[in-house]
């Protein structure tokens, strides 16, 4: 084997950026990945990503108390209805788990949030946030819920839940439950032939007929294009 | 066997440093010639047709960020270029406090992975705009020049797009155009209004088939992903590959070039560089090598190729080698359309991008900027993922309730999911991307302090927009207000003012930059031919976007595509006729 072939060999193997050489030969120094990659994210990945993920999805940053405070609050922010589920049925507080390891710039202000329902419930009503009953957990989510009339004084804590809301939303949405109830029916393969008549005609729009004869024919998909030399399509 | 550094041994036709579209079209040409071919890239192989490579079609929930973006994928965790502007051990610097990000993609294909495939020819004015508005230079080749290689193009590889006649938008060999999405319809009654154009995108996905070996789009709106059937343009499905497969070309992964080598009379002998799994460092040699690593990583190459015979690098006495950096403007608007609120819903993914553009209208003897830009328009009921139900602190109050009041910002409860159903699909936006004007002052140069983890000195940026620059995104958005206030849009945020450039981002961002080896007649101020051969060292061609003299305001892609092409029928010829 020639020096080139030995090179070819080795960087076009299957071996992956994360794995020093040892080995004598080629062959043996394609080693096998190591299979540290469950429940990383599909698809393509660099050793390094598969790495990150592995290590981010075995650490824990919640505390199980935060984990409740937590538990309570994506419920209210996104309740089960008759149509589809809540946000800890869809696993919402999981997902913020995750995205804490995974943008650490979260940590502090959301760990911050935590802690103060808990002051904010020894003011209000003696206790920890996790003892309160419902109505007395409403009074304090009212408080910093609504951005343009929340008191002055909240405006640290609005901010606060502003980011558990779009966590909240984003951790729901991103789920099977959340595409079904906002009726997202892509993501599939299909062939486009515009905007459905219907909705066409409810905004009052009809195609530029200069176009009509140009756009794609779904019919056609199948068929090889050819020009003549002027750019026309003749096939 | 130890693997030395070796200088001996059998020497290939062709290296290629780089498997993006430049590389990757000179990979097929220069090996069906005949030719031997190394290609040397830096990142690992990649085939979104392989299931485990594949990332087109999984759903959010396949990615425990749900989609959302990472360090080496800023266009989220399923985006198919892997690298970024900050990648881990392969750090760039910056001078006197000014801003440069630099994208790179580490991988075969390179940025081609994930591009927006707009694929937008140069016009004949675009190859002269010094002779226009007497700023910067032309370039030493016109659009005649290139027509042949982007007819070539455009059959070779597949573009959809409408015959318009513009004459500095060229017309091409197209494949039929998708039929616009609604909100395109409404941001076309916007622009109809204001007497802007908006006609059909011109992108690269297929439409209908051009051969037997790529399939055809079946309209998941996830081009950024990486077609599966190779119904888009990567540079390692439809180039790279094939060449593999056909000809003699090696593939060489996770190697990373350090040098260009040349001999005692100055002509290039090969490369060295380093290969990441060992991190030793390995001799190839060639007749031949071929830059196209991306505009600044290929000057930065040409910068570290220091020998006895090129004491300041290749190119390093043109005055120009890492000069006329330049990138694309940008700056973009979004805003909502009630019309969209509770609409109906449909599968309206189409192909990943627009289906209709704005090009270039305006007439800039009438302005008070030199050059133009194009609008891309953005909006629909896009897939559901991370950020999805976000800002309703600042978002519901545009949703009015069954008695007709406007909502409350922010909120919980079933109202609020079911306004954000209410909302879903009905924002809409616009990004400008326009031409800057290329200057000696915007460079990149060896950081003389800084290595990579390979022990490769680095690039220092140094970069700084102009009035020209800036007034053209103020325009951008005076535009972007009067297309979405016609179509019926309520604008979101505000309008950018000159404390902020009016909303121009930072050189960079837009991934266009180009202009560092650029062409030119003389070896003083200019660093290859009009064949893209370095003037000081006439086995070495560069065929990424360096020579490009200035950037349209037109994507890059198309036209590298094309110069690539041109150049390596140029050095098929030049070692036919023994000349190099």
């Amino acid at each position: 084997m020639n020096r080139r072939e030995n090179l070819k060999l080795l960087f076009t193997g299957s071996v992956g950026t994360g794995l020093l050489l040892t080995g004598c030969s080629p062959e043996e120094q394609a080693m096998p990945k190591q299979a540290l990659l469950a429940g990383g994210t599909k698809g393509y990945r660099t050793d390094e990503e598969r790495q990150r993920d592995q290590e981010l999805l075995s650490e824990t940053f919640f505390t199980d108390e935060e984990r409740k405070k937590l538990g309570t609050l994506v419920d209210i922010i996104i309740p089960k209805d008759d149509e589809s589920p809540s946000a800890t049925e869809v696993n919402v507080v999981d997902f913020m788990e995750f995205m804490m390891k995974d943008q650490p710039n979260y940590q502090t202000r959301m760990r911050g949030g935590l802690m103060w329902l808990d002051y904010e419930a020894g003011e209000k009503f003696g206790k920890t946030f996790n003892e309160l009953s419902n109505d007395q957990v409403i009074e304090i989510v009212d408080e910093v819920a609504w951005p343009d009339k929340a008191k002055p004084e909240y405006q640290g804590a609005v901010s606060w839940f502003n980011m558990v809301r779009d966590l909240t939303c984003s951790g729901y949405f991103s789920t099977e439950a959340g595409w079904k109830y906002l009726g997202y029916v892509g993501n599939t393969p299909n062939a486009w032939d515009g905007v459905p008549q219907e909705v066409m005609d409810k905004h009052g729009f009809k195609l530029d007929e200069k176009y009509v004869p140009i756009y794609l024919k779904p019919e056609e998909r199948g068929t090889i294009a050819v020009w003549d030399d002027e750019g026309n399509l003749i096939g | 066997m130890s693997f030395q550094i070796k200088t001996s041994g059998e020497a290939y036709d062709v290296i290629i440093v780089g498997s993006g579209a430049g590389g990757g079209m000179a990979s097929k040409i220069l090996s069906e010639a005949g030719l031997t071919v190394a290609v040397i890239e830096a990142g690992g192989d990649f085939d979104p047709a392989k299931d485990e490579d594949r990332t087109q079609l999984r759903p959010p929930w396949e990615s425990p960020r749900r989609g959302a973006s990472t360090r080496i994928r800023p266009f989220g965790d399923f985006d198919a270029a892997i690298g970024g502007w900050d990648i881990d051990g392969e750090p760039y610097t910056h001078k006197n406090g000014t801003k440069f990000d630099w994208f790179r993609s580490r991988m075969v294909g390179g940025r081609t992975n994930h591009w927006g495939r707009i694929s937008l020819r140069f016009g004949p004015n675009d190859f002269k705009r010094a002779s226009i508005d007497g700023l910067g230079d032309d370039w030493p080749i016109g659009y005649d020049d290139l027509k042949p290689y982007y007819d070539k193009v455009d059959k070779l590889i597949g573009v959809f797009g409408s015959k318009e006649g513009i004459y500095n938008e060229p017309d091409g060999f197209f494949l039929p155009p998708p039929k616009p999405r609604l909100h395109e319809l409404f941001l076309k009654k916007g622009a109809d209004k204001a007497n802007i154009p908006m006609i059909p995108g011109r992108l690269s996905m297929l439409t209908r088939p051009i051969n037997e070996e790529r399939g055809v789009c079946f309209f998941c709106r996830q081009c950024n992903r990486a077609c599966q059937v190779y119904a888009d343009f990567s540079s390692g499905t439809c180039l790279v590959h094939p060449a593999m497969k056909k000809g003699k070309v090696d593939l060489y992964t996770h190697s990373m070039v350090r040098k260009v080598t040349t001999d005692d009379n100055g002509k290039a002998t090969g490369v060295s560089f380093v290969h990441k799994e060992d991190m030793k460092e390995y001799k190839l040699k060639s007749r031949v090598v071929v830059l196209g690593a991306s505009a600044c990583e290929s000057a930065r190459i040409m910068m570290n190729s220091k020998s006895k015979s090129h004491p300041n690098g290749i190119g390093g006495d043109s005055d120009a080698l890492g000069r006329y950096l330049h990138d694309s403007t940008g700056s973009d608007r979004m805003g909502i359309l009630p019309d969209l609120i509770d609409r109906e819903r449909y599968n309206e993914d189409g192909v990943g991008g627009m289906h209709m553009y704005t090009p270039w209208w305006g007439d800039n003897k009438k302005l008070d900027f030199a050059r133009g830009y194009h609008i891309e328009y953005w909006g629909g009921m896009t897939q559901p993922a991370y950020g999805t139900g976000g800002s309703m602190n600042s978002m519901r109050q545009y949703i009015k309730d069954e008695f007709g009041e406007l909502s409350q910002n922010g909120g919980y409860g079933v109202g609020m999911k079911k306004d954000i159903r209410r909302l879903y699909g009905s924002t809409l936006g616009m990004s400008g991307r326009g031409e800057s004007v290329p200057r000696y002052d915007n460079y990149c140069e060896i950081d003389p302090n800084v290595v990579d983890k390979y022990g490769i000195p680095v690039l220092r940026f140094n970069y700084n927009w102009t009035d020209q620059e800036i007034l053209q995104a103020k325009h951008m958005h005076e535009t972007f207000e009067e297309i979405l206030t016609n179509a019926g849009a309520t604008l979101l945020g505000t309008k950018p003012g000159p404390e902020t450039n009016y909303g121009l981002l930072d050189p960079g961002k837009i991934i266009h930059e180009v202009g560092t080896t650029r062409m030119g007649k003389s070896a003083k101020g200019s660093v290859v031919n009009s064949n893209c051969q370095a003037h000081d060292c006439d086995n070495l061609f560069v065929v990424d976007a360096g020579p490009f003299v200035s950037q349209a305001d037109k994507n890059p892609t198309w036209t590298i595509l094309a110069l690539s092409w041109r150049t390596s029928d140029y050095i098929v010829d030049q070692l036919k006729k023994k000349n190099i």
